[in-house]
């Protein structure tokens, strides 16, 4: 089922088929973009969410994207994971791409190591699963049921499930929202660190000011169905939250998402 | 389990802001302790409280039997039962009985499980076969199955053919509700999950789809035994020259309510075997549920 659509999603309008490919693992610079879409026009019942949206998310890029609640940030996600393809325009994303939801959404009648390797092509091996959960820190848990996990873990569960596919684009879509605030610290420095590792571009959807300008390039701010505002952050990495530089984006930020902020 | 509840981060219990900031010294609360499962518990394994309730059954009966209260003529006493129960094992009419009764049953429960699950599969899975296949169904399934009996007799003779149609039909119904539930019921997020895995088709429905639909069959299935016994019974009843109904007829020809008992206690001791069989199957396929388990 959702074999058939990697590569463009649809194209059910200006079918100007980019050449992208995306077989095997191209290196970064080979391509110019790891998402490409064009005059992206998503509707619910003559209510156009997403409306004549651009978007280009260059390979490796960290990209996170914030916005009001309602304002179709999970929508737009969903049609880059081509979950949704009841859209017009052009939209094209890598072949390899993973998806961890906000809830963890692991299958509960599969072991935790089941569920990562769920889905992938051929009789892969546990070890591949081991691999990955050892990546998020869940070695131990690997023959566990997902109901025994705790929240964080079974989030971590559902990094490993995304990373064992090797994407070349990762979408999150509020990953770490459930979470506690000491967990979500280490969730996100985890997701971090795993990033730099990998190399591959993410779609980080977020409620959190802080959160985004801690991990990405460039903060895209959604309003009225397109990007309404977008701010590279050029901070050395670790970040600071300490940093003046840092508070600084993050008021700007804020004021966009129409929060008054107290200097 | 409340105690899971309490408020997140390092927050002070109420009790010391009051007390920081209130001028009276509120009288400290009453303390309770929370009983420790382990010790709680009584220490009588969990075999015996399941069986000393039809135990203690038996005793009163017994007890109303050699009291004079419960006449031999209406009930007779378990000790004669024992001993007849005895004699038919003996002389080998009983196992006999046994065997061509679970044969039918076996053979009814396949069929029928075989159609019911098809049907669901079929009208779960597919929208075009949920408007063929389903419509037809909750029709017919109204339908009182005990009352097909006659027209199965004209339709099969009075062989096997009747007796392992009526199981068959009365088997394949809640079977057919419960899978096509469980199917409908699969949590659409685990399905777009599986989705976005790049799970095929039928990988979605062998990883994803049936799984769920799991504990639904499970369910179906107790129905399904508990409905095979009853149309065993009907159906030896009529026509039958081998197997329990067959032996209970002959006994009611005979007035041996003695005979009747036994078999009674016949299919109440294979119902509680399938019954065990189907828990047992539960704990083993549903293991990874995260359900209530009674306390
Ligand atoms: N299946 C649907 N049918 C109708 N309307 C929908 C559907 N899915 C989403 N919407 C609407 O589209 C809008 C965008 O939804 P979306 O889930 O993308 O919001 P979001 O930005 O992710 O919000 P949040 O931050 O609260 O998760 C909402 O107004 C929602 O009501
Ligand atoms: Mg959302």
């Amino acid at each position: 089922m959702a074999t058939d659509v990697h590569g463009p999603v649809t194209l059910q309008k200006g079918a100007t088929a980019q050449q992208t490919t995306a077989t095997g693992r191209p290196h970064p610079t080979t391509r110019a973009s790891a998402v490409r879409v064009q005059g992206l026009t998503r509707s619910f019942d003559g209510r156009a969410v997403i409306d004549d949206l651009q978007l280009d998310v260059r390979p490796g890029e960290f990209v996170a994207l914030l916005g009001r609640s309602g304002c179709g940030k999970s929508t737009l996600l969903r049609i880059l994971a081509g979950l949704d393809r009841d859209i017009e325009g052009t939209v094209l994303v890598p072949r390899r791409k993973a998806v961890a939801f906000q809830a963890p959404r692991l299958m509960p009648w599969k072991k935790v190591w089941r569920n990562v390797l769920l889905g992938l092509p051929g009789k892969p091996e546990r070890a591949a699963a081991e691999q990955a959960l050892t990546e998020v820190g869940l070695t131990h848990r690997a023959n566990a049921w997902p109901k025994t996990l705790s929240g964080g873990e079974a989030q971590r569960a559902s990094l490993a499930r995304a990373l064992v596919r090797e994407p070349d684009l990762l979408l999150l879509d509020e990953p770490f929202g459930a979470l506690d605030a000491l967990t979500r610290i280490k969730a996100q420095r985890l997701v971090g660190e795993l990033w730099r590792r990998r190399g591959c571009a993410v779609l980080l959807v977020t409620h959190d000011v802080e959160e985004a300008v801690l991990l990405a390039d460039r903060v895209l701010v959604m309003d009225g169905g397109v990007i309404a505002y977008e701010t590279q952050v050029d901070l050395d990495r670790p970040r600071d939250i300490a940093d003046p530089r840092f508070a600084e984006l993050r008021a700007g930020l804020l004021e966009r998402l129409g929060v008054d902020t107290v200097a | 389990m409340s105690i899971s509840h309490a408020p997140p981060g390092p927050s002070e219990p109420d009790i010391s802001d009051i007390s920081k900031s209130g001028a009276a010294q509120p009288a400290p609360p009453d303390l309770v302790p929370i009983v420790p499962l382990s010790t709680r518990r009584t220490r009588v394994p969990r075999w015996l409280r399941r069986t000393s309730g039809p135990l203690l059954l038996l005793a009163l009966w017994q007890l109303l039997s050699s009291t004079g209260v419960l006449s031999p003529d209406i009930l007779a006493s378990p000790g004669t039962i024992a001993r007849v129960g005895g004699n038919l094992i003996a002389d080998g009419s009983l196992p006999n009985a046994m065997g061509v009764s679970l044969q039918r049953v076996a053979v009814g429960l396949l069929l029928g499980t075989l159609v019911g699950t098809g049907l669901a599969l079929v009208s779960g899975l597919f929208q075009i076969g949920e408007d063929l296949v389903d419509a037809s169904v909750q029709m017919l399934r109204t339908v009182p199955f005990v009352g097909l009996i006659p027209l199965f007799i004209i339709w099969f003779g009075i062989g096997e053919a009747p007796k392992i149609a009526i199981i068959t039909l009365g088997v394949s119904f809640p079977l057919y509700l419960n899978v096509y539930a469980g199917i409908r019921g699969v949590d659409s997020q685990l399905i777009e999950a599986g989705e976005s895995l790049g799970l095929s088709r039928w990988g979605l429905v062998r990883h994803v789809v049936l799984p769920g639909a799991l504990p639904g069959a499970m369910t179906g299935l107790r129905y399904s035994l508990g409905i095979a016994w009853l149309a065993l019974v009907f159906a030896e009843q009529i026509n039958a020259d081998a197997g329990i109904g067959f032996l209970m007829v002959q006994a009611r020809d005979f007035l041996r309510t003695d005979v009747i008992v036994v078999c009674l206690i016949v299919y109440a001791f294979l119902g509680l075997l399938a019954d065990f069989i189907v828990r047992s199957l539960e704990r083993l396929l549903l293991q990874w549920r995260p359900t209530f388990t009674g306390r």
